[in-house]
């Protein structure tokens, strides 16, 4: 348990030193809110409807980039293998940067909701039921994202194939995350958000458990 | 005959029940009432997508068994597995859209089954393009074992919430029984494909095996295979 918080404190440590990174991301995303609007054009209706969808890709798109940048410093000067020989527990050192990673992209989101509300008009009543499904669905994206940027970190064409990993896998948590983001905006007369809050909740329960079993054979040499 | 040659002899046995099986669903088998002769299509159809889920469950096995037992063989049965999967999905997407089109007036629909394969393409398309990238065939055996698990048990997620997903749109049914004078060709068929399936992926298995020790050909395999507790 004390390895996981030094694993965690050094990797929030890590994000707080690279802050502008972070802002960067941030940037990236509410563009692509931007340019997904003139995907649909100057319709508000149309453009509210579809706020949920919109919300949730930028914040994948985003997530790629934060995930990648999230190894990239264990790589440098075979940092990961110093603190594997240590030996720091392989299941700490994952659940350290998957939790620090959840919290970025918790962040993140949360982030990018008033620019979503600004530019699509899509405002919610609900904020902290909103907020609660973007740490669910943080959560599906960063902890199968932390175990492939893992892998991707070490290898050519890194850029590439996280995402052409992680994007099929996260299918289910990203239509949970959007139907119940959409529900929340354009309200629910059918009583729909719990089941799909409890599709996220089991998306996520698989792989927090799994992922961290098999990090170790993932970084082993 | 040699050890080597099953597989060949299982390959061309699937070939002769495929023509069996499609000169019958073609030519014999009655005309389905309300889609008409598109739905002869059914008789390769079903059968790609049955073996599909075959042998993505198969790597799942060889996945399994390569990162808890090890060894070169498995690796290159996983490696040969993941491929035909991916060819067995492609086909089945394929094959679905030209039956949508006449049947349903569209190419794609967004029905649980179709998105699942077409998910799946997808998934493991990505492992093989992984498996190109990673030149350490140690690192490449675990990585790639390691995304077929965990792509594999996102199987019954993807497929459950996408109907959910899908149930609120429309329902759109597929028909489940099929009636007896359309049996025996899709049978015979979904036998074919399955022995041309064992007899490829036997091939393709031991030209990934073949390649690996090619691979790694200037120090001897033995010691490096060994400490990996391959290899017989």
């Amino acid at each position: 348990m004390s390895q996981f918080v030094a694993a965690l404190r050094k990797d929030l440590l890590l994000q707080w030193r690279t802050r502008s990174q972070l802002v960067a991301v941030f940037v990236f995303g509410a563009s692509a809110l931007l340019l997904f609007s003139f995907a649909i054009g100057p319709n508000a209706a149309a453009l509210r409807e579809f706020a949920g969808g919109f919300l949730w890709l930028a914040l994948l798109l985003a997530s790629t980039l934060a995930l990648a940048d999230s190894f990239e410093s264990e790589m440098a000067q075979h940092a990961l293998e110093g603190l594997l020989l240590l030996p720091a527990d392989p299941r700490a050192l994952y659940y350290g940067k998957a939790v620090a990673n959840l919290l970025q992209l918790t962040l993140l989101g949360a982030a990018l909701v008033p620019v979503m509300v600004v530019l699509y008009d899509a405002g919610t009543a609900r904020v902290p039921a909103l907020l609660g499904i973007i740490v669910l669905g943080a959560a599906g994206l960063s902890a199968p994202g932390t175990l492939y940027a893992a892998m991707t970190a070490q290898v050519r064409a890194r850029n590439t194939l996280l995402p052409l990993l992680l994007f099929p896998l996260v299918v289910p948590a990203l239509l949970g995350a959007v139907k119940a983001t959409s529900l929340l905006i354009l309200g629910d007369p059918m009583g729909q958000l719990g089941a799909w809050t409890m599709l996220l909740v089991a998306f996520d329960a698989i792989y927090w458990s799994l992922c961290g079993l098999v990090f170790e054979r993932v970084v082993e040499d | 005959m040699g050890k080597g040659v099953w597989p060949f002899v299982m390959a061309g046995l699937g070939l002769a029940l495929l023509a069996w099986g499609s000169t019958w669903g073609l030519a014999f088998a009655p005309r389905e009432a309300y889609m008409g002769e598109v739905q002869r299509i059914m008789y390769v159809h079903v059968p790609t997508a049955w073996n599909a889920m075959l042998v993505l469950t198969f790597a799942f096995a060889c996945a399994l068994v390569s990162l808890l037992r090890g060894g070169w063989r498995w690796d290159a049965r996983l490696e040969a597995a993941i491929e035909a999967g991916v060819v067995l999905s492609g086909l089945v997407c394929i094959q679905g859209s030209i039956w949508a089109r006449p049947t349903w007036g569209v190419w794609w629909d967004w029905d649980p089954r179709l998105t699942t394969t077409a998910v799946l393409l997808f998934a493991f398309g990505g492992i093989l393009a992984l498996r190109q990238f990673v030149d350490d065939p140690v690192k490449r055996a675990v990585w790639s074992s390691v995304a077929v698990v965990i792509a594999y048990v996102d199987v019954p997620l993807v497929y459950f919430s996408v109907r959910w997903w899908n149930s609120l749109h429309q329902l759109q049914s597929t028909p489940e029984t099929v009636s007896r004078a359309f049996h025996w060709p899709l049978r015979i068929n979904a036998f074919g494909v399955l022995f041309l399936l064992i007899g490829l992926v036997e091939l393709r298995a031991r030209l990934a095996f073949l390649r690996r020790e090619a691979e790694s050909a200037p120090p001897p395999p033995v010691r490096v295979a060994e400490a990996l507790g391959g290899v017989r």
